[in-house]
C-alpha cells in the first residue's frame, strides 16, 4: 500500500501558509505582499486536496478551483491598483503610501 | 520508503524551499528573483496535486497559476521598470521581528491542532481503487476520481451556481482590472489636470509633491 501520513501533508500547509503569512507582514514590497498572499491561497488550496483525496470527495477539488478562480481575479485588480497607486506615488513600498495618513 | 513518499518530500521540500528563497532579503529584494521562486512553488504544488489524484487541479495549476497569473506579475514588474536605487534593501526592524515571531507562534499554534487531530495513523490512500464516489466506474475499477469528468461533473450540477457567479466574478476583476489600470489617480492630490511632463508611466504633478510635504506638519 502506497500513502503519504496525513499528518505531513497538512504540516507542510501549515508551513507554506505560515511563510506566506510573514511574507505578508514583514516584506513592504507590494508585489511581493501580493506573491506571498498567493502562496497562503495555494496552502489552503493543498490542505483542500489531501483532505477531499483522504475522504474520496470530489468537493474539495471544486472548492480549490473556486480559488483558484478567486485568485486569479484578486491578483489581476491588486496588480492593477499597484500600477494605478505607482502612477500617482512613483513607489512600490507601502511604507511611502500615506495619503490617508496626514 | 515508497515511490510516492519519496516524490512527496522531494516536493514539499522544493516547495518550502522556493516559498522561503521568496522571503530572504537577498533574492526577495529585487521582485522578479520572488516571482521566480513563486514559479517554483506553484509547480511543486502542481506536482503534489497529480500525486493526490487531482489531476485537472494539477494541469489547471500550471495553466491559470505559472501560466496567467504569473505572466501578469512578471508583466508588471517589467512595466514599473524600477531602477536599482529604486529597490529598497530589506530592513529588519523590530516590528518585522515581532511580526516573525508571531507567525512562529500561529505555525506552532497550528502543528498542535493538526497533530492532536491527525496525529495518529491517518494516512492518504494513494491506491488508484481507493477513492470511493458515486457513479459510473471506469474500465480496470478506477472510477475517475479528480479526471476532468468527475470534477466537471460536479461543476455543472450540484455547484451550477457558484461557478456561474465565479464566471460573473472574473468577468468583473477584469473590467474593474482595465478601468483601473487606464484610469488617471492624479485628481485624488492635484484638481487641476498635470502637466504633460511624461515621467516613465506617467507625469507626476510637482503641485502634488510640495501639496503633500505640506501636510506633514
Amino acid at each position: 500500500m502506497t500513502a503519504i501520513p496525513l499528518a505531513h501533508l497538512l504540516i507542510l500547509a501549515a508551513a507554506l501558509f505560515t511563510l506566506g503569512m510573514i511574507g505578508v507582514m514583514t516584506r513592504r514590497n507590494v508585489l511581493v505582499m501580493l506573491m506571498s498572499v498567493e502562496i497562503m491561497l495555494n496552502a489552503v488550496n493543498l490542505t483542500l486536496v489531501a483532505f477531499s483525496r483522504y475522504h474520496g470527495w470530489t468537493e474539495g477539488h471544486v472548492l480549490a478551483f473556486f480559488i483558484i478562480a478567486v485568485a486569479a481575479a484578486e491578483a489581476a485588480v491588486g496588480l492593477a491598483m499597484v500600477l494605478a497607486v505607482f502612477r500617482l506615488k512613483q513607489t512600490v513600498y507601502v511604507d511611502e503610501l500615506k495619503l490617508l495618513k496626514r | 520508503m515508497s515511490m510516492e513518499l519519496i516524490l512527496f518530500y522531494v516536493l514539499g521540500g522544493g516547495a518550502l524551499a522556493f516559498a522561503a528563497a521568496m522571503l530572504l532579503p537577498n533574492v526577495g529584494r529585487n521582485p522578479i528573483h520572488s516571482a521566480l521562486s513563486l514559479v517554483g512553488t506553484l509547480f511543486c504544488l502542481a506536482g503534489l496535486y497529480a500525486l493526490l489524484s487531482a489531476h485537472l487541479l494539477s494541469a489547471l495549476q500550471i495553466i491559470v497559476y505559472a501560466g496567467a497569473v504569473m505572466v501578469l506579475f512578471t508583466f508588471v514588474i517589467m512595466l514599473l521598470n524600477l531602477q536599482p536605487d529604486e529597490i529598497q534593501p530589506v530592513r529588519l526592524t523590530t516590528l518585522k521581528v515581532a511580526a516573525g515571531i508571531i507567525g512562529l507562534f500561529v505555525f506552532g499554534k497550528l502543528i498542535t491542532a493538526i497533530t492532536l487531530a491527525a496525529g495518529g495513523a491517518q494516512s492518504v490512500d494513494l491506491t488508484p481503487h481507493s477513492a470511493a464516489i458515486g457513479g459510473a466506474t471506469w474500465e480496470g475499477g478506477f472510477n475517475g476520481y479528480g479526471t476532468i469528468r468527475e470534477v466537471g461533473r460536479m461543476l455543472y450540477t450540484t455547484f451550477l451556481v457558484p461557478f456561474e457567479l465565479v464566471s460573473v466574478l472574473l468577468l468583473v476583476a477584469a473590467v474593474g482590472a482595465v478601468v483601473l489600470a487606464k484610469r488617471s489617480l492624479h485628481y485624488i492630490d492635484a484638481p487641476t489636470p498635470p502637466p504633460a511632463k511624461l515621467n516613465r508611466l506617467a507625469n507626476k504633478p510637482e503641485a502634488a509633491a510640495t501639496h503633500d510635504d505640506h501636510g506633514h506638519h
